[in-house]
């Protein structure tokens, strides 16, 4: 039996005025509250989590810039600014475990956010969907069939290079019994899509090419129909770069969740 | 005698002066700001046993990895003859450590086909260069002429050092052979061409003489010219790979005299701790050689010029200015000029002999050596730490003086001015309302399953 369900997404602050606290807190990044292409990614990992009846809260409008890119761009003062402002919302309500589907995100409240004080468990939303399929709360299955579908994955470089997970969007992907390959540079290896290090927000330097036109050939080179990504900035730039070659038609990018929650009929 | 008392004074000279060249370099280390890096001895000992030991970074690319493991090894084997040379030479002995019997037979042995290794592989690494199939090795800006000329200069030693050796070689084999005397050692390569310099007794002790007095005064030449040269990784290696940031790599170091700051100015009763002795209180990022770390100038001294930080740098793949290997080849060139230069070859001799770009009047390594043009085309992707083949982390001097221009000079490009500023008001790096942040959850269904 299905039906339609609206969600309504429970907020820190609600929840604290009612005395209870989250298993997990989501934090959505400014991509997934504002970037109308990552919405879609947000609103699909949000049903995954009402699927598998998980405690969750987000902050709602009190979520604010990491100040990942600031810091990057070399705007320590920025960053350091922003993180103790968010770091000082996060302890104000005890969160103890963060998931989030972006890395860059992940990254930063993982790795930097500890030398200012906010110590938390921070889980990127590709090894979070693998524990949910791997302990069998998701079964990939009921929605759509990927199978024997060309799909190829591009290593985010926050996750793969900085944090050193190659496997799990993988393993994700591999639920899917879809024919996936791996493009020439991939893993340890993999070509960045352009966006990191703030360039995200500015033009691109001189030069003859643009990196996710670059990134964009090789992945559809492969012969995916299919590039999946776990993260918001490659998203765009993918997308960006396979538009440059006229593929959108025959080749779509998607994020790990989005797939995941197709296969398991959530957002039909 | 007079040969004992030669061999000691030119062995002594060369030590000597490599030991106040090494000390020079020193001193241009520590003009780096001072980093503890301490703790995980355990782990650090492991990554040292599997990098630099191991170099296993290097096999990533195997063919080159091979031929550079020939070099390594033999490196590190004819090191042990280096001893034997040295009692040789002072004490007028001859093959003393053919004491050893069998152990030195093998020794001897290993050291044979490693050094004829070491020769076809040099002369395979002087024609990969020569005919450019490998664009790492001979392109980009910072390829000027003297590392091409350092690169050549190292393999043709390299190679007569080899051939030295195998010159005293035959020529002591033959010699032995003809006096009828017992053979101490196993020479499998030489005992192929014992005839090559035929049976003239005095040729050969000439040879002998000559390819045993080539081989020990070019290893102390060679070896007084590793400060000058990229060669100089066979010794820095170790420490700067010993020395490698165990964090994840996507962790940039944290400015902490900017968290004291900050929380000074939230709570007005923080006591900031002093600063290190000769810390420069007012100065953010890096604007010259003396604002990065001990640790990156050692980075510098420690590159290769191998260039595979470059050949993945998405950057540079697609024509951006930025070159990771130029970053750290001109801290050295920048360092050597404000600090001391070796003492063989002075800057002016030749890390100039061709035109650099000249960005500004500026000295300094930001602008002078370094223009933000290049810093701004990083995309902080790791590769290029990721393919060092010795640690060295380029990404870290990147952001240090992407600090400098933008907490210093407010000189970021405007698109990134736009994008602090949106952080500033709106919590975000877009010119979106902080009001809109949640309304992606309006309207949001799914289907249920039960």
């Amino acid at each position: 039996m299905s039906e339609k369900k609206q969600i309504q997404v429970p907020v820190m602050a609600d929840m604290a005025a009612r005395g209870e606290s989250p298993e997990v807190l989501f934090w959505v990044g400014c991509a997934g509250s504002f970037d109308d292409r990552y919405k879609r990614v947000t609103r699909d990992f949000v049903r995954i989590l009402e699927h598998v009846g998980i405690s969750y809260a987000v902050l709602g409008m009190e979520e604010s810039c990491t100040g990942e890119p600031a810091k990057r761009a070399g705007n320590e003062f920025l960053f350091q600014m922003q993180a103790m402002t968010n770091i000082a919302t996060l302890d104000g309500y005890g969160i103890e475990t963060i998931v989030t589907a972006c890395p860059h995100c992940f990254n930063t409240i993982k790795n930097e956010y500890p030398a200012l004080g906010g110590n938390y468990e921070v889980i990127h939303h590709s090894t979070f969907l693998q524990n949910l399929i791997n302990e069998g709360k998701v079964k990939v299955a009921g929605g759509e069939s990927f199978k024997g579908k060309r799909i190829t994955f591009h290593d985010s470089c926050y996750l793969g290079r900085a944090n050193n997970i190659y496997e799990a969007p993988r393993e994700v992907l591999a639920s899917l019994d879809a024919d996936l390959v791996e493009m020439k540079r991939s893993r340890a290896n993999g070509l960045c899509c352009g966006a990191g290090g703030a360039q995200m927000f500015k033009e691109p330097e001189p030069g003859f090419k643009d990196i996710n036109v670059e990134r964009a050939e090789e992945a559809v080179g492969t012969g995916a129909a299919i590039i999946a990504s776990a993260c918001p900035f490659c998203m765009t730039m993918l997308s960006d770069g396979v538009k440059s070659q006229n593929k959108e038609d025959s080749v779509q990018v998607f994020d790990i969740a989005e797939l995941i929650a197709q296969a398991e009929g959530l957002n039909r | 005698m007079i040969s004992s008392i030669a061999f000691v004074i030119v062995a002594l000279l060369g030590i000597g002066l490599f030991i106040w060249q090494i000390r020079k370099i020193a001193q241009n280390i520590n003009m780096g700001r001072d980093k503890e890096i301490t703790g995980n001895v355990s782990e650090r000992i492991k990554i040292l046993l599997l990098v630099a030991f191991g170099q296993q970074k290097m096999f990533k690319r195997p063919i080159p990895a091979i031929l550079h493991l020939f070099v390594y090894i033999g490196f590190l084997v004819i090191n042990v003859e280096l001893i034997e040379i040295l009692i040789d030479g002072t004490f007028g002995t001859h093959r003393v450590l053919g004491v050893l019997g069998p152990v030195y037979s093998v020794l001897m042995a290993i050291n044979e086909v490693l050094g004829a290794l070491v020769i076809i592989a040099c002369v395979i690494f002087i024609v990969r260069r020569a005919t450019g199939n490998v664009p790492r090795l001979s392109t980009g800006p910072e390829m000027r002429a003297w590392p091409k000329v350092d690169a050549y200069t190292i393999l043709v030693t390299e190679i007569v050092l080899m051939l030295a050796l195998f010159a005293f070689n035959i020529a002591d084999l033959k010699l032995t052979q003809m006096a009828g005397l017992e053979i101490k050692g196993a020479f499998p390569v030489s005992s192929n061409f014992i005839n090559l310099f035929g049976s003239d007794e005095q040729t050969l002790k000439v040879i002998a003489g000559i390819g045993w007095w080539v081989h020990i005064v070019g290893i102390l030449a060679f070896m007084n010219y590793l400060p000058s040269s990229k060669h100089f990784h066979i010794i820095m290696a170790f420490p700067n790979v010993y020395y490698t940031k165990l964090e994840p790599k996507g962790q940039l170091s944290n400015v902490d005299s900017i968290t004291h700051e900050i929380k000074a100015m939230l709570d007005p009763s923080y006591q900031v701790p002093p600063l290190p002795e000769g810390a420069d209180p007012q100065k953010f990022g890096a604007k010259d050689v003396e604002d990065l770390t001990w640790k990156q100038l050692m980075d510098a001294y420690t590159c290769t010029e191998c260039g595979r930080c470059t050949s993945v740098c998405p950057a540079n793949i697609t024509g951006k200015l930025l070159s990771p290997r130029k970053i750290v080849m001109d801290t050295r060139d920048r360092m050597e000029e404000k600090g001391h230069s070796p003492i063989i070859f002075a800057p002016a001799n030749y890390k100039e002999e061709s035109e650099r770009v000249q960005v500004t009047e500026e000295k300094t390594l930001l602008r002078g050596y370094i223009s933000p043009e290049e810093l701004w085309a990083c995309t902080t992707c790791n590769a290029c730490v990721e393919s060092c083949p010795v640690n060295i982390n380029q990404l870290s001097s990147i952001i240090d003086m992407r600090r400098y221009l933008v907490l210093e000079e407010s000189a970021a490009p405007a698109a990134l001015n736009a994008m602090f500023n949106n952080i500033e008001n709106n919590g975000a790096p877009w010119a979106f309302s902080p009001s809109d942040r949640f309304n992606w959850a309006d309207d949001l269904y799914m289907t249920s399953k039960n």
